[in-house]
Order: C-alpha cells, then sequence, then structure tokens
C-alpha cells in the first residue's frame, strides 16, 4: 500500500504536467522512488530510481547536485538533468565497486601527489562523505540534514566542504567535495545513456555537438564561425 | 605446474608497436614467432566503431583502454628516505593493454629527435665545456646517430602515413616545416592536416615574433593511404576521440591496422592473446635468455615458451621489470651510481604557459584531431644558446587543441566559481572561446630518480611493483619558468581577451593530473656496459638473445612525444637482428 501512496504522491507533485502521471505509472517505476527525489518541475518523465543510495543518500545526492548545478535559463538543475541518477548508477556499478582500483594494502595515508590512498570503494566512499557532511550540517545548521537547508544555506555548507573546513574522520571534507563535484561534472556532461545530461541539456548549454562528429570539411568551412547543430547521443545511433 | 611448449625461433613479449614491428620484421626474415599479449584481441572494426567509441565517460574517465590499475601499477616517492606508495588510479601517465597496447588509444603525434638529442652529453660538453653538465644530471649519448637512424625514421613514417611538412629534406631547408630538424631522405608520406583557429593564431604571433611555426607531425592520415606493407588507412574526419579513444575510421595508425592487419595472416606468426609474461628465465652461463614464463591470467594456468631470440616489447615499467626479477643485468645503486637497470628513469615536463580566452572568435574545439598542433622548436633542445641560462634542453611550444569532450575539456578565466550560477555562465560562454600556448619539455636524467623493485607492493600475478624514486629537480622548473614566459609573450601577441599569468609546474612531481604517458629509461642504451643495459642495437649486454625495445631504452627524455623515436629505433635493431644477429647469433658489439 505503501507503493501506492508513493505513486499517488508523485502524481500530485507531478500535475502540472499533463500525462506525467501516465508515463510514471506506465513504466512502472514510481513506487521505488522516495519522496525526497520528485522533481516537481520536471516534465512528462518517471521519478527516479535508486540502485544503490538509501533515502538519506540520494536526496542529499539530489540537494548537491542542484546546489552545484541549479536551474536558471540555462538549464533545468542537477538533479532535473539526471545527475543524481547517474551519479546512483556509477556508485553502483564497476566504478563504484572498486574497478580499476589498485586496493592491495598496507593502506597509509600520503601527499595529495599519490592521489586516492583510501581502503574504501567510490561507493563505500560516498557513503561515508555524505554520512559526515549531514553529520556535520545537522551540527552547524539546528540538526538539519544537508537537503533540508535552504538554498542559502546549502550553498554555504558547499563552500565550507569545498574548502576543507568541516573535519571529517578518515579524510578531508575537501576530498570529499572534489570527488563529488567530479562526479557531477561527469553526470552533467556524459552522453545521455548513463542517465544524466538528459535531452543533451549540458551539450545545448555548450554547444557540443556529441555525435557523429565527422568534421573533414566543417574544419574548413567553419573555421572561426560558430558550428550549430542540434547535438546527437550514441542511443540516436544505436 | 608449467607447460613447457615446443621452441620456436623468436618470442615477443607484448603486441604494442615495437612488439608487431619486431615480430613482423623477423617473420619477413623467415624466422617462426610467437607474440604474446597480456591482453585480448582489439579489432577496430569490432571494438572502435561507431557509436560507442564516441564515449567519453567510458574511454576517458573510466579507462577503458588502459592498463589494469588493480591488476598492477607502480609506487611513488620523491625522494629515498620516503616510503613508496602505489598509484592506485592510473592519473598522469596511462599505458595501454590488450592487442596494440598504447598504440590504439595515443594522439598520434610521430617525432624525430633532434641531432643533438643522440648526442646529448658530449654535444653540451664539446660547446659549452667539461663542467657544464652537472654531475648530479646523468645524461649520455644514445650511441646510434640521427644519420645512422633517418632511414628507419623514414620507414616508420611510411608504416603510419605520418602527415606532415619537411623543413629539411636532404639538409635544404623547407619553408613551413621544422627549421631545426635533422636532414630528412623524404617528404612525409601525407600533407599536413588542416589547422584550426589556435594554430593559425599561433602561427600568425609566431611568425611576427621572429619564431619558425611548423605542423606537428601526425600518425592521423590526412588523407586516405596505404602504407609499404599494404595496409590501408582511412583520411582523419577530425572528430575529436583520439587520445584515450581507438578510431574508427583507421585513419590513426595503430599496431593493429598498419602492421597487425598484414602479419596476423602470415602462417610464420603466431599470436597468443591473455598470456601474461610473468618472467624471463636466465642462463647467467649462456648468457642467454632461455625462455619465457607466461600466465593466462583467465585461469592461472603457466607456460613456458622457450625461444631463440627474445624480443622485451612491454611497456617502460614491464620491461625493467622484468629484467629486474629476471636477474639481468646490475641493478643501479643510487648510492653508489654503479649498476645499471633501472637507471635514468625520465618523464616529461609539460604544461609551462598560458591560457588564452577570446570573447570574439568561435574555436570549435570539438573539431579536432589528436596531434592537431602548431609548434616552435627555437626553444627547444640546444636550439637557442645555453651558457648564460643555468639550465639544458628545453621544449616545444604549442597551440592546438585535441578535443573538445566537455567531461574533460573546459577552462575558465581564473578566479571563476568551481559549480553554480555563475559557473554555468561562465562555461557556456567559453567552452568554445580558449586554448592553451604551452611547452613540452625534455626531462634530463638525474642521479637520484630511478626505478626498482618495491620492498611491499604486489601485483596480480604476486610480483612486485616497479617502484618509482623521482621527482622533477631544478633543471625542469627552471626550463619550464623560461617556456612558460615564452608562451606567454605569444599567447599575449594574439591579443586575446584575457590571457592568463604565465605558469609552470613548481612543486613535487604529482601523479594524479595527466601529463603524459612518455615515461623513460630503466633500460638504457649505450656503448659501455658499465653505464647501459643494451647496446646500441638494444641488444642486452647479459644476454645476447634479448633486444629490448622502446622508450625504457632511452638514456634521457627529449621533450619531443616518444613513439617516432622509439618506432625508429625498433627497425634499427630488427635491421640488425636479421642481418647480422641470424647469420651469427652473439653479441653485435664487443663489452
Amino acid at each position: 500500500m505503501a507503493e501506492v501512496k508513493l505513486a499517488r504522491r508523485n502524481f500530485l507533485k507531478g500535475a502540472g504536467a499533463a500525462g506525467a502521471a501516465g508515463a510514471a505509472l506506465a513504466t512502472g517505476l514510481s513506487a521505488c522512488s522516495p519522496e525526497a527525489t520528485t522533481a516537481a518541475s520536471a516534465p512528462a518523465r518517471a521519478p527516479d530510481v535508486w540502485h544503490t543510495l538509501n533515502a538519506t543518500e540520494a536526496a542529499f545526492i539530489s540537494a548537491a547536485v542542484d546546489t552545484l548545478i541549479p536551474a536558471d535559463e540555462l538549464t533545468p538543475s542537477g538533479s532535473e538533468v539526471g545527475v543524481a541518477v547517474f551519479i546512483d548508477r556509477q556508485l553502483a556499478g564497476a566504478f563504484g565497486n572498486g574497478a580499476r582500483l589498485y586496493r592491495q594494502g598496507p593502506f597509509l595515508p600520503g601527499k595529495p601527489e599519490h592521489g586516492y590512498q583510501l581502503a574504501l570503494t567510490p561507493r563505500e566512499f560516498f557513503r561515508a562523505g555524505i554520512e559526515a557532511a549531514n553529520e556535520w550540517t545537522r551540527k552547524t545548521y539546528d540538526g538539519k540534514d544537508f537537503d533540508r537547508l535552504n538554498e542559502a544555506e546549502r550553498v554555504e555548507a558547499m563552500k565550507a566542504l569545498e574548502a576543507g573546513t568541516p573535519e571529517f574522520a578518515g579524510f578531508k571534507s575537501s576530498m570529499f567535495f572534489d570527488q563529488l563535484l567530479q562526479l557531477t561534472m561527469e553526470g552533467f556532461f556524459a552522453d545521455p545513456i548513463y542517465g544524466g545530461n538528459r535531452d543533451k541539456v549540458a551539450w545545448k548549454m555548450i554547444g557540443f555537438p556529441g555525435l557523429p562528429a565527422s568534421y573533414r570539411e566543417e574544419i574548413k568551412t567553419y573555421y572561426n564561425k560558430k558550428y550549430d547543430a542540434e547535438p546527437q547521443s550514441i542511443a540516436d545511433f544505436s | 605446474m608449467v607447460t613447457v611448449l615446443k621452441e620456436v625461433d623468436a618470442v615477443v613479449v607484448g603486441m604494442g608497436w615495437t612488439g608487431s614491428i619486431l615480430a613482423r620484421e623477423l617473420t619477413k626474415a623467415g624466422l617462426n614467432v610467437v607474440g604474446l599479449e597480456r591482453g585480448g584481441m582489439r579489432s577496430p572494426r569490432e571494438d572502435f566503431a561507431i557509436p560507442s567509441i564516441r564515449d567519453e565517460l567510458k574511454y576517458s574517465q573510466r579507462q577503458e583502454l588502459f592498463q589494469d590499475s588493480a591488476m598492477e601499477t607502480v609506487t611513488l616517492r620523491h625522494a629515498r628516505s620516503e616510503t613508496a606508495l602505489p598509484m592506485r588510479r592510473l592519473g598522469s601517465f596511462v599505458p595501454g593493454t590488450n592487442v596494440g597496447g598504447a598504440g590504439t588509444h595515443w594522439n598520434g603525434a610521430t617525432w624525430r629527435c633532434l641531432e643533438t638529442d643522440y648526442v646529448l652529453k658530449s654535444h653540451y660538453t664539446e660547446k659549452y665545456g667539461r663542467n657544464f653538465v652537472p654531475a648530479e644530471m646523468t645524461i649520455q649519448d644514445f650511441g646510434v646517430t640521427y644519420a645512422e637512424l633517418e632511414p628507419f625514421y623514414d620507414k616508420f613514417e611510411k608504416l603510419c602515413g605520418v602527415s606532415g611538412q619537411a623543413g629539411n629534406l636532404r639538409g635544404t631547408k623547407v619553408d613551413g616545416g621544422n627549421f631545426f630538424e635533422g636532414p630528412r631522405s623524404s617528404d612525409f608520406p601525407n600533407k599536413p592536416l588542416q589547422r584550426g583557429l589556435a594554430g593559425v593564431l599561433f602561427e600568425e604571433a609566431t611568425k611576427k615574433l621572429g619564431y619558425h611555426p611548423f605542423p606537428q607531425p601526425s600518425a592521423n592520415a590526412s588523407a586516405a593511404y596505404t602504407n609499404p606493407e599494404g595496409a590501408v588507412m582511412g583520411e582523419c574526419v577530425y572528430c575529436g576521440f583520439c587520445e584515450r579513444f581507438g578510431c574508427e575510421s583507421n585513419a590513426k595508425a595503430s599496431p593493429n591496422v598498419n602492421v597487425l592487419s598484414v602479419l596476423m595472416p602470415d602462417p610464420k606468426f603466431e599470436l597468443r592473446t591473455h598470456a601474461y609474461v610473468k618472467s624471463l628465465s636466465y642462463d647467467r652461463q649462456a648468457k642467454r635468455v632461455k625462455s619465457v614464463i607466461y600466465v593466462d591470467p583467465r585461469n592461472g594456468e603457466e607456460y613456458e615458451q622457450p625461444a631463440g631470440i627474445v624480443i622485451l616489447g612491454a611497456y617502460v615499467f614491464n620491461n625493467v621489470l622484468l629484467m629486474l626479477t629476471g636477474g639481468i643485468g646490475t641493478p643501479y645503486d643510487p648510492v653508489t651510481g654503479r649498476g645499471v637497470v633501472g637507471k635514468n628513469y625520465c618523464y616529461q615536463y609539460t604544461d609551462a604557459g598560458v591560457t588564452v580566452f577570446f570573447e570574439d572568435k568561435e574555436n570549435n574545439p570539438f573539431m579536432a584531431t589528436g596531434a592537431f598542433g602548431t609548434i616552435i622548436d627555437d626553444f627547444n633542445g640546444d636550439n637557442f644558446d645555453h651558457a648564460s641560462l643555468g639550465f639544458i634542453g628545453g621544449g616545444h611550444i604549442s597551440a592546438g587543441m585535441s578535443n573538445g569532450r566537455p567531461i574533460a575539456t573546459r577552462a575558465l578565466p581564473p578566479g571563476t566559481p568551481r559549480w553554480g550560477k555563475e559557473w554555468k555562465q561562465a562555461t557556456a560562454k567559453w567552452y568554445r572561446r580558449w586554448f592553451n600556448v604551452s611547452g613540452t619539455a625534455c626531462n634530463y636524467a638525474h642521479r637520484e630518480n630511478y626505478l626498482d623493485l618495491d620492498p611491499t607492493y604486489k601485483d596480480a600475478l604476486g610480483r612486485p611493483l616497479i617502484r618509482m624514486t623521482y621527482n622533477f629537480k631544478n633543471n625542469d622548473y627552471k626550463i619550464g619558468a623560461f617556456l612558460s614566459q615564452k608562451a606567454a609573450d605569444i599567447g599575449r601577441a594574439m591579443n586575446p581577451t584575457l590571457v592568463t599569468e604565465p605558469r609552470f609546474r613548481d612543486g613535487n612531481y604529482n601523479a594524479v593530473p595527466y601529463q603524459s604517458t612518455h615515461n623513460t629509461g630503466g633500460t638504457i642504451m649505450g656503448t659501455d656496459p658499465s653505464t647501459s643495459v643494451v647496446n646500441r642495437y638494444l641488444q642486452s649486454w647479459d644476454a645476447h638473445n634479448l633486444f629490448v625495445m622502446g622508450a625504457s631504452v632511452f638514456p634521457q627524455n627529449q621533450s619531443y612525444n616518444p613513439t617516432g623515436p622509439l618506432g625508429a629505433l625498433a627497425y634499427w635493431s630488427a635491421n640488425a637482428i636479421t642481418t647480422q644477429y641470424i647469420k651469427s647469433p652473439g653479441p653485435l658489439m664487443p663489452a
């Protein structure tokens, strides 16, 4: 019954866009979506489904990517264009579970020039980072998790993380911020097949044409001229 | 349980550029050759096809075509007093794996070294005096000259269908090419590639300043091309997915297309994939390598392959590892300066320059190819006077974006936030309107920079990781400061809307950001066994049937990308093997 209720709530939140509910119900995906991630302003798309993030983590990541990539005249917000979903998928998959990461010990603290030296997989690292970040915001902002902060507070908190001000156990808070920002940018600018950059909004924003990327003639004819092309994704050719 | 296999005439370790070339030359000479590749087969038609190959996340960020650092990596310490830690992810450099090696995912820059690069120590000593080269700078001559290598450079350029503009044809200077290059016996097989905005503006500015700009020689074919082996290349389409990607139109030369397409059908050649060479079995008495031991990493089965000739064509670190674990040659000792294996490890000093931004221009950075630079060599090698500079060597300065892939290739004016509203606006505004003008410098050998076996960390086969004791030294920082000023002069001469302050790397060597996959040294070549691992024909002083290929034989790193020079050396060595060694196996030089 809880599933029905969630779906109902999504329906109400998305009611501004005709057809949203129909699309969501038809895919059957809406039931899994936690409340915090239903994007009220996103038209006609199924609510987000989480492969690995728990509800608290999903709320944090959604709020974080909306702070890093706010909605404006250029694009909708990070979560609205799928960046939170992208991060969830990446953490759920090979990357998140330590593919291509040398994981033999001993694990010793290194200099920044050594790069990542923790025993944690990216999935584990994000779990620890989100817990620590929420713990810090609860201490600093009247017991509130990051996603419960208002916009100005979120920006302030992100700047503090970026500067490494909060003390985290085991690693610098700026290191968590850097990895969060890295995944956010990957999600925003990667091919939409990975869940982010929905409708190629990031590519449209900057003028990156995506595929098929064959410019034998264009490199001459568009010398010092703006090349306007509707961006195309791998999915458009598959 | 090791399965002992039937002896073959020659076994080649690693099927990248050098391994493929040696396998081809040795089979042509009538030998039966087995090629061992730790990875799997990669064919452009299957593996580099559109649309999937145009995937920045998969190939560039998640490093699909590179060596798997979960299996093996190297450790780093900046000085002998420190404990080395593993590079847990690839960053600063990205060795390849699978058939074709890094030759599938390179950018295609295909250089020749300067004539003076080959006689570096004697050149500086003769020109500037006996004490000019500091004692701790352990540079040395290659033991082979540019003139000797020239025919083999020519052969490699034709193999790869290199696009470029000659600057010196048989001693006659040619306008528009590299004024400083050594004489070449013939022009490039293909005309230079098209240029983008950065290249054109750079050319104008450097001409105005009295320098000698020229197009970067590139193994991206500017026109369809059939190489002397009969392999066919397509024309470059300027897709901007070159380095870190395979080429779907076969326009970027690769071992797979330019060599293996004709080598594979040869019955004298057998390719074995998933054959991860673990060790060399060395007969110290006979001064020979008896066999190579390899593992199938899929099931752990071990095989011993005896061979008459053994070619090491792995990447720098594995060449050194196999020599050290095989007990072949004396390991380098930085305390006494004696020993050779692991000596003179060098890297590359990159990104000394500026970023320029143009409000009123369109750079279309995504219309690009890997080796897309316009270059000046006026401050490279000893092309300028060093008498009062306080450093030796230099670098080439270039402009020309190799791609506009949006996850990684975005620059913003200094002071712009990394996220938020202001970041978005600036990104939308500048993404198509900037490029770098940067110097890429040499990195000369230093007594304290070397490779040995890590005492703690192991690879997936249980072998020690290579330990890198390495840092940039004063010579590098001085070159960086110098090149960044020259690059800033050029940048400002373009009248950009904004130009950054000149920048150069002034801290410790950092293993995290990508710099270049131009690691060199560790099995260096020369004419004296007390200061080199292999002789001038790349033959081991300690095992006459062992020949070591690749940039691990460079005594130091000149500024140029290593593929051209190591391709020429591979043909040079192959020529010595096929014309001398096969007839009369034994040392090709007296020790």
